[in-house]
């Protein structure tokens, strides 16, 4: 009989490992965020306005960001840049405006995710202000403009010059709880739920 | 193989009490159903993993026809898409990992003089499982819309936002299928950390053993990462969660990651055994004990422990930082120092040997060849910069199917031929044998290795239809794969035979040179063996 009870015991610790690993898989996904967000390489940007207070502006040097637009599969916006690219001094506070429109004929919420290429270049980028961090809802055929407000931050790295920042638009509109027709202060930031 | 014959049964101590049991058998259906016999549970993966080899390779062949030339003729794409899916899944859970447990099964307790596996009740219905979850797979195919067709990788968004209904059964069978396996690699631990005979010392386990206790834990650290995967796949799809959806705050890239953790694991748990049962056939016939047996132990171990650090280089081309690529390629291209380690360590044991050429050393030196062709195909696939080229191609193709196919395949059909007339006390047809090998030896190369060509040349995998310039080599590489599919039901017609107790009586040594207690006791194998342990000096 030891020796089942050998065996028990080994088989409790054994499923143990088990059950922790199937944990674990999930455990991956806050880890990932984390690992993102601290080494900044899948170039995900800050989702909360960071606060631009005496930053020093470096005039010694001047980087290129570019602005790219799209819209994810069955998202019918018009959506672009007004500004394509702006030359910026590290430390600077420049604000760019993206348009939209919707021409279908339902109001649809949208939000907007980000990406930086190179990633690295996402720890320094910072937004005071933007539309990504909440979800936008649009009237049928009506338009809009949505202001970006950011800095680079000097601590940019010198090799760095040139970086590019990319929206897409997902239509959100089943996921919204509620469909208002006016920017919801209170609304939940989109890339903040279904975690 | 007339050596095979003439060997007398070692005088030993270990069968005395083998008479008193005089093996009575169960009979009929219920036999199988609710065995606990390791022998039937063994001789039943066996059989379903041949079975499910037959069905993925039957796939193969609609891909192949559908290749033969250029253009769309015999299926659908999404047909097509399918058939390439489900022909992965079939053979990695379905033929691959069975057929290794199912030679744990037979040849662990045999190995080392253990009665039975440790806990055979679980034994019985890790294997009964297995039909279902792949019934649920294959009758997929039959829902409308089809079953999965994301490829066996099931990458986000193709398996959650753009795939079907069938989906869902997809999830539940691999669900199935890890429970099936996960079982069985616990049973596999518990039976190897307890049930040894006295003196079984853990350095003098035969390299089988060793090599499938390493499988087992590599299967119990990543199956249920893998049933994660699916999990969350199947609540993105289905319940509205966000784990892979970027419009959620997921990442679809991510689902890589989490995939590939529990995917670089897997292919060595593919392997790994296949490196012990070709360990223990080249001694057998070279009548020489195992080149550098604790190196063999050391590197298998090595082998494992790398294998959860080099994920990330599946996922080259998705765009990570210089210095990650970096880490992944130099982390790969690591691991083939101890693969490195045991093709030296055969060669080295066959060197000056006597060697003979029956069935399992011909499989096993063919194995040990192409298995280095295809590891060297890694090892250029690991090269970051080289990579952006091979990625997706037939390159990849050509790769994992020699260290698949011509590896743990060809390991297993040596495994087979090896200790088949153990099993059935009878030597099988050499004849049909000596078939078998060369004409899958030939047909599989002509089969695989045009591959490399047109991928270098730019072919990409999981398509139906190719450009014109690729028609002349996809015509030799489908007619390789359908003479590598015809020579399997050679096969087929001597396993019936052998099955049927045909043939030559064989002692209990078979091989001249086989050493270890599985080749101490009677062949056939009683159904009851080591009831007494034996005591190994």
């Amino acid at each position: 009989m030891s020796q089942a009870n050998a065996n028990n015991k080994m088989v409790l610790k054994l499923v143990a490992i088990v059950i922790g690993m199937f944990g674990f898989g999930f455990a991956l996904v806050p880890l990932y965020d984390v690992f993102c967000d601290v080494t900044g390489i899948n170039g995900k940007t800050e989702n909360s306005a960071a606060v631009y207070q005496s930053v020093e502006i470096d005039e010694s040097r001047e980087v290129t960001v570019e602005f790219i637009t799209r819209t994810n599969t069955g998202m019918p916006w018009e959506f672009r840049a007004e500004t394509q690219r702006v030359k910026v001094h590290p430390g600077e506070l420049n604000t760019v405006s993206f348009y939209v429109r919707n021409p279908a004929s339902s109001n649809i919420v949208a939000q907007a995710i980000p990406s930086v290429s190179p990633g690295t270049a996402a720890l320094y980028l910072n937004k005071t202000e933007c539309f990504c961090f909440n979800q936008q809802p649009l009237d049928a055929g009506s338009e809009a403009y949505m202001p970006m407000q950011f800095y680079v931050d000097p601590q940019l790295p010198k090799e760095i010059t040139y970086f590019t920042l990319q929206y897409t638009l997902y239509d959100v509109t089943a996921r919204a709880s509620d469909l208002t027709t006016k920017p919801n202060p209170f609304m939940v930031s989109g890339a903040e739920s279904g975690k | 193989m007339s050596k095979a014959t003439d060997v007398i049964s070692p005088d030993s101590s270990v069968h005395h009490d083998e008479h008193d049991h005089h093996d009575h058998i169960p009979k009929g259906i219920t036999r199988w159903l609710f065995t606990t016999n390791h022998k039937d549970i063994g001789t039943l993966y066996l059989w379903f993993a041949f079975i499910m080899f037959l069905v993925g390779g039957a796939m193969a062949m609609v891909i192949r026809a559908e290749l033969f030339q250029p253009g769309l003729q015999i299926v659908e794409p999404n047909f097509f898409n399918q058939m390439t899916t489900v022909h992965g899944l079939i053979m990695v859970f379905g033929a691959v990992m069975p057929a290794f447990t199912g030679l744990a099964n037979w040849l662990v307790p045999m190995m080392i003089g253990a009665p039975d596996m440790a806990l055979p009740r679980m034994n019985n219905w890790s294997f009964w499982i297995l039909p279902g979850a792949f019934l649920i797979l294959l009758s997929s195919l039959f829902m409308e819309g089809g079953g999965p067709a994301f490829g066996w990788t099931f990458y986000a968004p193709l398996s959650t936002t753009y795939s079907g209904d069938s989906t869902a059964l997809f999830v539940f069978s691999v669900h199935i299928m890890g429970i099936s396996s996960i079982m069985g690699a616990i049973n596999v631990i518990v039976t190897i950390f307890n049930m040894r005979a006295p003196g079984m010392t853990w350095m003098k386990m035969p390299l089988f053993v060793w090599t499938w206790l390493i499988t087992a834990f590599l299967l119990i650290a990543v199956m249920p990462v893998l049933a994660g995967a699916v999990t969350m796949v199947l609540t993105d799809k289905f319940f509205g969660t966000s784990f892979f959806d970027a419009a959620g705050g997921g990442d679809p890239v991510m689902f890589q990651h989490i995939f590939w953790f529990f995917g670089h694991p897997e292919v060595y748990i593919m392997i790994l055994p296949a490196f012990g049962i070709i360990s223990q056939i080249v001694p057998t016939f070279s009548r020489k004990k195992l080149f550098g047996y604790a190196s063999m132990v050391y590197a298998t171990a090595s082998i494992a422990l790398l294998s959860f650090v080099v994920w990330a280089h599946h996922m080259f081309t998705t765009g990570m930082p210089v210095y990650m690529e970096m880490f992944f390629m130099f982390a790969t291209m690591l691991i083939s120092v101890p693969t490195g380690v045991k093709v030296f360590n055969w060669v080295a044991t066959m060197w000056r040997g006597s060697l003979t050429f029956e069935m399992p050393m011909m499989f096993a030196i063919a194995f040990i060849v192409l298995f280095t062709i295809g590891g060297l195909s890694g090892l250029m696939l690991a090269i970051t910069p080289v990579d952006f080229q091979y990625h997706d191609t037939y390159f990849v193709v050509a790769h994992f199917h020699y260290v698949l196919v011509t590896g743990a395949v060809f390991s297993i059909m040596a495994a087979v031929y090896y200790w088949l007339p153990k099993w059935t006390g009878k030597m099988y047809d050499t004849t049909l044998a000596k078939w078998h090998f060369w004409c899958s030896l030939v047909s599989v190369n002509v089969l695989f290795f045009p591959m490399h060509f047109v991928g270098l040349a730019g072919m990409p995998r999981r398509i139906p239809d190719y450009a014109l310039q690729f028609a002349d080599f996809n015509k030799w590489i489908s007619l390789g794969g359908f003479a590598f599919g015809l020579s399997q039901l050679i096969f087929l017609a001597l396993l019936i035979k052998a099955c049927r107790k045909q043939g030559e009586p064989v002692s209990a040594q078979v091989w001249d040179g086989a050493e270890g207690l599985e080749w101490e006791i009677p062949s056939p194998a009683p159904y009851h063996t080591f009831d007494t342990p034996p005591v190994v000096k």
